[in-house]
Formats: C-alpha cells, sequence, structure tokens
C-alpha cells in the first residue's frame, strides 16, 4: 500500500509531467514515521516532493493549497512563489491544488500550545516543535487560525527559489552556459547576450534532471512584490460577474437538492409526510438523510419549493430549548469541578482585592452566526470507482476522509475540486453539508448532484460561536490598576466542533479564555481562570474565535478598572504594557487618533488591545451621541504582524475586520427559542450595513520577529473599543453584546 | 415565456412564479447574479430591468416586462463600466459574492444621481450587505465611478 502510493505519487510527479512535457517541482521533504505501516517502503525512509510549480510546454502554473473565502490568499499564495521565481501576475496560472498531506500547516501548532505568542523560552518553543511535529505526521492540510502567511511565508518563497534555480541548470545543460553567467526575470531565462529562454521552453529538459534543493532565499531588499501594492489575481473576475464559485459549478447532467434537516440540531426526525411536495413539478425524488430529507429536482428554486411543502414531525433538541437555560447552565458554571484551567496565577490576587479599593462587574456574549453571503453548498458525483466533488473548503483532507466514510471508498478515491469561496468566517470548516451531499450522491450513484443550502436552512444550521459569561473582580491603588481576577465560563469550541468530527482533543480549551488569558500586559497581580461548560447547543470557531468575546471581558473589565482609578484609558494601558512590540502598537495608536486632545461633549473615545493569533492590535472607537442614538464615527487601528505581504490587501482585511467586529457587536445575537435559532435570515441578523460604517484608518507595524496572519486579530477590540467609547460619552458601562438591547444607534 | 437578457431573447418554459433570480441562474446558467437571502434582504440578486435595480430573487417572470440586465451585460474583462473599473482601481472585494449587487446598485445610483452625496450613497447603497465589510471601498470606488462618468 504504502510503496502504491509512493510510486503513484512519484508517478505523477515525473512521469506525467514528463509525458506532458513538463515538470512539477516541490521543495519539502515530508519525514514520515517508520512505525506507519502504511508508509513503508518509502525510499530512505522520507518522502515524495509535493508541487508548488508544474511547468509545461504551454504554462507556468502554482498551486495555492490554502483556500481563499475573501482573504485574497489566493493571490497572495502565488505572490510567495512568483517573487523567487521571477514571473509576474499574467505570466502564469494558480490552481488549488489537491488534498494532499504534503501540504501539511506548519503555522497551525502556535494557537494549540499553552503557551503566550510572547514566551520565546525553550520550553514554549519546544511544544510548538513537538505540536508542529504532530500535525505534519498527521498531514493536517487546512486554512484557519489566521496561518496561510505564517504558514507559506518560507516554504512558498523556497518553492519559488528550486523551482528558478532548476530552470537555470536545465537552461545551462542547453545552451552550455554556466548557471552563475545565467539570470531570471519575467517567466524567462535571460542568457549573457541578451537572448532569453521562456520557463515553458525549458519544461523538457528541467523534467529530466533533480530539482537543484540547495537554495537561498533573497534579502527582503531585493524584493520586488512583498511589500508593495499589488492587485489581486481575482479582482477582475470579482467584479465583472464571471468568477465561478462552488455554487456556480455546473456539471452535465446535474440535478438540484434542498435538505431538511431538524432544526433542533441534532434532533431526529419521527416522520414526514411529501406528498405533497412530491407531485410538485420538477421533484424527481424525496429522500431521507440524517436527521432529515432531501429533495432532488430539476432546479434548485424547485427543490426548495418542495422542501418547505413537506410536512415534519421532528424531535426535540438535545440541548435545552429555551435560551435563558442556557444561560442558567453559563451561570452555574463558575464551580471547582468545571475549570477548565487556571491560566495564569501571577502575584497575589486576594491580598490585592483586600488592600485596593475593589470593582466587580458580569459580562455576557451571545451566540452568533457565521452567515457568509454563498450558501452552502456542494456538487458531488458518487460513481463505484470515484468520487468528485466540487465545494469549497478549509480543511480538504479531511474533508476527502467523511465523504470516503460515507461512500465507502478509499479516501483518495474521492476528488476534491476545491472552489472559490463566498466568505467562511468558519463557517467552512464544518462538514455536515457535505456528509449530507455524500448521502444524497451515495443514493442516486453515477448522477452529479448539487445541494443548495436555502438562507433559512443555513442560519437554522449554523454552528455559532458559543455563548460565554465573564466575571471579573478587580482591585485599583493610589490611581492604579492593582490587580484582576477574571473568571470565564464557555462550551469548548475545540470539543464541539473536533467532536463532530470525530476527534477527541485532550487537555485544556485555550480558546475558552484567549485574548484574556494570553494578553501580553505586565499586570503583577493578574489571575484568570476558564470554566469549560458541557456542551449546549452545537458550537463552531467564529472568526477570531475565543477572543471575540473573551477579548471583549478582558478589555472591558480593564477599561472599567481604570476608569475607577481616575487614569486616562491610553496611557494606563501603555503604562501597564511592558511587552516592547505590543506598546508601539498602542503609542501608535494613540499617535494616529490624536489621543489625549479635548473632544466636543457629544463625542467619545475608547481604546482596546486585544491580542489574537500572535498579533498585538489595538484600536480607538470615536462616537458621536445624537438624538437618534449612538453614530460610530471613526476606528484607528494600530496593529504588527511581522511584515505584510501586500499593503492593499492588508487594509482591506483589517477594515474588514473591525465592520465584522462592530456590526455584530452593535446588532447581532442568535436566540434559541424552541431549540430553534428565532433568527433565520439577514433581515434579522445583519450586522453592518454601508449606512451604520465609519471611517477607519490602518497603520500596519513591522516590529515583530514573527509574521502572522491577519484575517482574524481586528475583530476582537472593535467591541470593547465601542462599549469603551460609548461609556465615555453616556457614563453608561454596557457589559453585553449585542449592545443596541441596551442603546439605540443611529 | 420570453425573456430579453443582455441583449438576447430567451425563450423559457417556467412556472409564472419562479423568481428571475433562478430563471438566470439555473435555467440560463447566467451566474453572475447571486443567491444570497431569496427575501431581497441582502441584494446579491441584483440586476437592472429596463436600466433599474430590482432584487431578481423577489421579481417573478411573471413581473419581468423589460429587457434585463445581468453583471455580465453590464461590462466584461475587456469591456468595463465605469463602475466595475472603479471597483477593480480600489480593489473593493475580498469574498466578492456581493460585489455583482453592489457594482448594479450602484449603477443604477449613478444613472440617476450622477453626483451623489455621502448620504446618497449609504441611502442607495445600504440594502446590499457586504459580509466582509469593503464598505469604505465600496463609498470610495461609487465616487471613483462618478467621477469618470462625469468626465465621460
Amino acid at each position: 500500500m504504502g510503496k502504491l502510493k509512493t510510486i503513484a505519487r512519484r508517478t505523477f510527479l515525473i512521469g506525467s509531467a514528463a509525458i506532458a512535457g513538463g515538470v512539477a517541482f516541490g521543495t519539502y521533504m515530508v519525514r514520515k514515521p517508520h512505525d506507519n505501516p502504511l508508509e513503508e517502503g518509502l525510499v530512505g525512509g522520507t518522502a515524495a516532493f509535493n508541487p508548488w510549480v508544474m511547468v509545461d510546454r504551454d504554462k507556468v502554473t502554482l498551486i495555492a493549497p490554502h483556500a481563499d473565502k475573501g482573504q485574497g490568499v489566493n493571490s497572495a499564495q502565488a505572490a510567495l512563489i512568483a517573487e523567487e521565481l521571477d514571473i509576474e501576475f499574467g505570466q502564469f496560472e494558480v490552481g488549488f491544488g489537491v488534498p494532499s498531506a504534503a501540504y501539511w500547516n506548519t503555522a497551525m501548532a502556535d494557537e494549540g500550545v499553552p503557551f503566550m505568542s510572547t514566551n520565546e523560552s525553550f520550553s514554549a518553543d519546544t511544544m510548538r516543535s513537538v505540536m508542529g511535529g504532530v500535525l505534519k505526521l498527521m498531514g493536517m492540510q487546512g486554512t484557519g487560525g489566521s496561518t496561510t502567511i505564517p504558514d507559506s511565508f518560507d516554504k512558498l518563497r523556497r518553492a519559488g527559489a528550486v523551482a528558478r534555480e532548476t530552470l537555470k541548470l536545465a537552461a545551462s545543460k542547453k545552451t552550455g552556459i554556466p548557471v552563475k553567467k545565467l539570470k531570471t526575470a519575467n517567466g524567462a531565462v535571460q542568457l549573457p547576450d541578451g537572448s532569453e529562454l521562456k520557463y515553458t521552453q525549458l519544461a523538457t529538459i528541467a523534467a529530466e534532471i533533480d530539482p537543484v534543493e540547495d537554495v537561498v532565499l533573497r534579502d527582503p531588499a531585493q524584493w520586488r512584490m512583498i511589500g508593495r501594492p499589488m492587485q489581486r489575481l481575482d479582482i477582475v473576475a470579482k467584479s465583472t460577474g464571471t468568477l465561478e464559485y462552488g455554487i456556480d459549478v455546473a456539471v452535465e447532467d446535474m440535478v438540484h437538492a434542498a435538505v431538511k434537516i431538524n432544526p433542533r440540531q441534532g434532533g431526529k426526525l419521527k416522520g414526514y409526510d411529501a406528498k405533497a411536495a412530491e407531485m410538485m413539478r420538477g421533484v424527481q425524488k424525496i429522500v431521507p438523510i440524517t436527521n432529515g430529507v432531501a429533495v432532488i429536482a430539476d432546479n434548485t428554486w424547485r427543490a426548495f419549493q418542495a422542501a418547505e411543502a413537506i410536512d415534519f414531525d421532528w424531535d426535540s433538541a438535545p440541548y435545552p430549548a429555551q435560551q435563558d437555560n442556557h444561560w442558567k447552565e453559563i451561570a452555574n458554571s463558575f464551580v471547582d469541578e468545571r475549570l477548565d484551567a487556571e491560566w495564569r496565577n501571577d502575584g497575589d490576587v486576594e491580598a490585592t482585592l483586600t488592600a485596593g479599593r475593589a470593582l466587580s462587574a458580569e459580562y455576557r456574549a451571545p451566540y452568533v452566526a457565521h452567515q457568509p453571503l454563498e450558501p452552502l453548498n456542494a456538487v458531488i458525483k458518487v460513481n463505484d470507482d470515484r468520487v468528485d466533488l466540487w465545494t469549497g473548503h478549509q480543511l480538504q483532507r479531511m474533508a476527502q476522509q467523511i465523504v470516503a466514510a460515507i461512500t465507502g471508498h478509499e479516501p483518495e478515491r474521492v476528488h476534491l475540486h476545491n472552489q472559490f469561496i463566498g466568505g467562511s468566517f468558519g463557517h467552512r470548516l464544518e462538514f455536515e453539508y457535505l456528509k449530507q451531499a455524500a448521502e444524497i450522491a451515495n443514493q442516486m450513484r453515477g448522477m452529479p448532484v448539487k445541494l443548495t443550502y436555502s438562507r433559512e436552512e443555513d442560519f437554522a444550521h449554523d454552528f455559532p460561536r458559543p455563548i460565554a459569561m465573564a466575571r471579573g473582580a478587580g482591585a485599583v491603588i493610589d490611581g492604579r490598576v492593582a490587580g484582576i481576577d477574571l473568571q470565564i465560563a464557555s462550551p469548548s469550541v475545540i470539543g464541539s466542533q473536533m467532536g463532530r468530527a470525530g476527534i477527541s482533543v485532550p487537555g485544556a480549551d485555550a480558546q475558552i479564555a484567549a485574548g484574556a488569558w494570553n494578553n501580553p500586559y505586565s499586570l503583577a497581580n493578574y489571575r484568570m481562570r476558564a470554566y469549560r461548560v458541557p456542551e449546549l447547543a452545537p458550537v463552531s470557531s467564529w472568526r477570531s474565535v475565543g477572543a471575540s468575546a473573551a477579548g471583549f471581558f478582558f478589555d472591558s473589565f480593564l477599561d472599567e478598572l481604570i476608569h475607577e482609578a481616575g487614569a486616562d484609558p491610553m496611557e494606563e494601558r501603555i503604562r501597564l504594557m511592558e511587552h516592547a512590540v505590543s506598546r508601539k502598537v498602542l503609542e501608535a495608536v494613540a499617535e494616529m487618533s490624536g489621543w489625549g486632545g479635548t473632544l466636543p461633549s457629544n463625542k467619545g473615545r475608547g481604546v482596546a488591545f486585544v491580542e489574537s493569533f500572535g498579533v498585538p492590535i489595538a484600536e480607538v472607537v470615536e462616537v458621536v451621541s445624537t438624538e437618534n442614538g449612538i453614530r460610530v464615527d471613526k476606528v484607528w487601528v494600530a496593529c504588527d504582524v511581522g511584515r505584510i505581504v501586500d499593503p492593499v490587501n492588508f487594509e482591506n482585511l483589517v477594515q474588514g475586520g473591525v465592520i465584522f467586529g462592530l456590526g455584530h457587536a452593535i446588532n447581532c445575537e442568535i436566540i434559541y427559542s424552541d431549540g430553534m435559532a428565532e433568527q433565520t435570515n439577514f433581515d434579522s441578523f445583519e450586522a453592518m450595513r454601508l449606512y451604520q460604517c465609519p471611517e477607519i484608518e490602518v497603520r500596519g507595524l513591522e516590529n515583530a520577529g514573527k509574521i502572522r496572519g491577519i484575517g482574524e486579530p481586528p475583530v476582537p477590540p472593535a467591541a470593547p473599543a465601542l462599549a469603551n467609547a460609548i461609556f465615555a460619552v453616556t457614563g453608561k458601562r454596557i457589559r453585553e453584546m449585542p449592545f443596541n438591547k441596551y442603546i439605540d444607534f443611529v | 415565456m420570453r425573456l430579453n437578457v443582455n441583449g438576447r431573447m430567451h425563450e423559457v418554459d417556467v412556472e409564472p412564479d419562479m423568481p428571475l433570480l433562478w430563471v438566470l441562474r439555473d435555467e440560463l446558467g447566467i451566474t453572475g447574479p447571486k443567491y444570497g437571502c431569496g427575501i431581497s434582504a441582502c441584494g446579491a440578486c441584483t440586476v437592472h430591468i429596463d436600466g433599474e435595480a430590482v432584487r431578481s430573487c423577489q421579481t417573478l417572470m411573471s413581473d419581468v416586462d423589460g429587457e434585463v440586465t445581468t453583471i455580465e451585460g453590464l461590462g466584461t474583462p475587456d469591456a468595463l463600466h465605469a463602475v466595475q473599473a472603479a471597483w477593480i482601481k480600489h480593489q473593493v472585494a475580498q469574498c466578492g459574492y456581493c460585489q455583482s449587487g453592489q457594482i448594479m446598485q450602484a449603477a443604477d445610483l449613478l444613472a440617476n444621481n450622477p453626483d451623489p452625496t455621502d448620504a446618497d450613497i449609504d441611502e442607495a447603497m445600504s440594502g446590499n450587505l457586504c459580509r466582509c465589510g469593503t464598505y469604505l471601498r465600496i463609498r470610495s470606488a461609487v465616487k471613483t465611478a462618478a467621477a469618470t462618468l462625469g468626465n465621460g
């Protein structure tokens, strides 16, 4: 088995490439475990290349295996390769690649270890290295946790460099000119006489030589792309309606499916009457699937209509039917038996609370849904010998395995054709829609089926961010924040999410209090305890995960204490921040916003700082109190990702993250009633619209040592900065999202 | 039933109450207009009928009484409409799923109001939801397109 796999992979890389007169380059050698029987027979205990660069007679193709759900990583990954390969946008194609262990994510380990990002100690780095090894052995291919750039930054540049040097060697062999006299530019090897050989002209020779692995990455001073504005490769298609998303995929003779699954998530289907639906125009079939039914029709709308015409008898939910009881469970969880971890116990909090002027407060964060604008969808065709699956997914290999388990194929027989995704925010980490698509298509072998969720079905089955509650006690002494004792209780996202994928994750869930336990403030007295609430409604990772709630709790409470101390919110945060990179972020946002000047009495400002995914980020929000309510006027953001790959896309992602954070903090919650989400469409869950959108000024610093991703970090500080601003202008402290329950907004 | 889309006449055999969106997408394979909500709450399905922006998810086939223009008919990668060119210049899109609708709505706004104020833009564009939060670039791109069209 192992041998066959190796041969197949080598055949694909070298054999098929040679047939096509081309070559595939790879650079990452993945060490395989000797004790894994599947991998026996790999030459020398090491395995195969994996391709990021393919060149044939006609074209250069770069592989960007990280899923693009709008964050622009299709372009960014290509740019990292192209930087070293000396090829320009427009001179190559980009593919998503196939699911492969070779694309294991080298950066996910950072979020999986119980050490702060600022901790560069031996033990923290060792643990990261061990975690990284585990993910490597698992072949954990995935997009999430703002890891695309950290994962790709070195290895894709190296992939480009290896391809470049090998193409130069090929040119040397063809012309007899020594390699050191050859240069590369514009997708070609430049000869000393001024003529050039295009990479495509060198494909056949390059396919016959071993890749040059001994390469040196260029000095940043030589970069021609990284750090400069780029035009995203997908921008023209996305501005002309010509980009094909998963929902646009059409396969010959395809039928359309809609599903109705028990809206009480995980509840059973007791019975149904589909007589009326069966008679409707275009309906071909109505089939039972797990906890629901699927309607197969000749058109999406007809499938939706027929699904609505079915009478269902749904069973009850496996969690409390009413929202109040979810909150009661959370409130009852601040007990020793549910202590998940005491993350911090610095100094002597008890003594500080006794010695200083004490303050306490309770905070809440609601369930919120992902609801990207493209509803979940998949096209799938199950044949006896293979499965073809067209969908956009962030965990390609797990998707492959989950579908294979349903159809009974070997995972490698499931051909996942990854697609551009119309937003995710964590939604496309989930597998339920794929399981349903596979169940349907498996009952209709040979027939391609396109499953499209209606928006209502998508809302009903969105696994939201968990509800969470915090209890803070703190003390001020001599006009300063002296100590904080913060407790947070929440169901475990990781437990719920990985549980659905059949994986049990041992140990504490660092996400329950992410943004609170790992903040880099130098608080002399800080205790932080996280409590794990048994799962209520099933929950999932929502853009920035734990930090979107815990960051709100920590920073809001810190702000309360600063006001109690009579200190300035910015100055006191800076005083408490000894971590140099984070401190500069606070100083930058203070300077940008002109913090400290006087404001008219109807205006107020709040600042918040939250670190998530290793990125320190501070936001200042300015609000105006008007007759019609609070208007958010302006936001200033400073953050540090170590290195900015594309400043244009970077700014867009930061602004979008702030808007995402503000919009949900102001307007959104999912409430369970009778076991079902009350919110069923964008009329009752719409986050921010243009009329509420403030100006947002962004500054990216590059002081941090490690490169980081920016997809998620802008979200967490938005809510506390806004709440702090509202307090500044109204004196009203809002301790629960969404804020529109407590105050009107314009 | 006959339907004129982007200057081409089509004959379709559908129920009178089928929304235009699904006729376009599933019957004619014109996929630029997107399904987002089905209740006119997001604007991703926006097309023009005789130049006026409508939500195709709530426009029944029987109510279509003019020429339909979709994003594909507004302009193409080789022959961009000024609004599309502005969207590209400002690199508005993130996931891009809402942008067909945003662009069609903006084209309608500028056809009726060549020099919109911020308030005009907010009013005209607030029915189009963008979950990625590209609103600031939408504002800028509308202004750029207005300037281009004004100089044209």
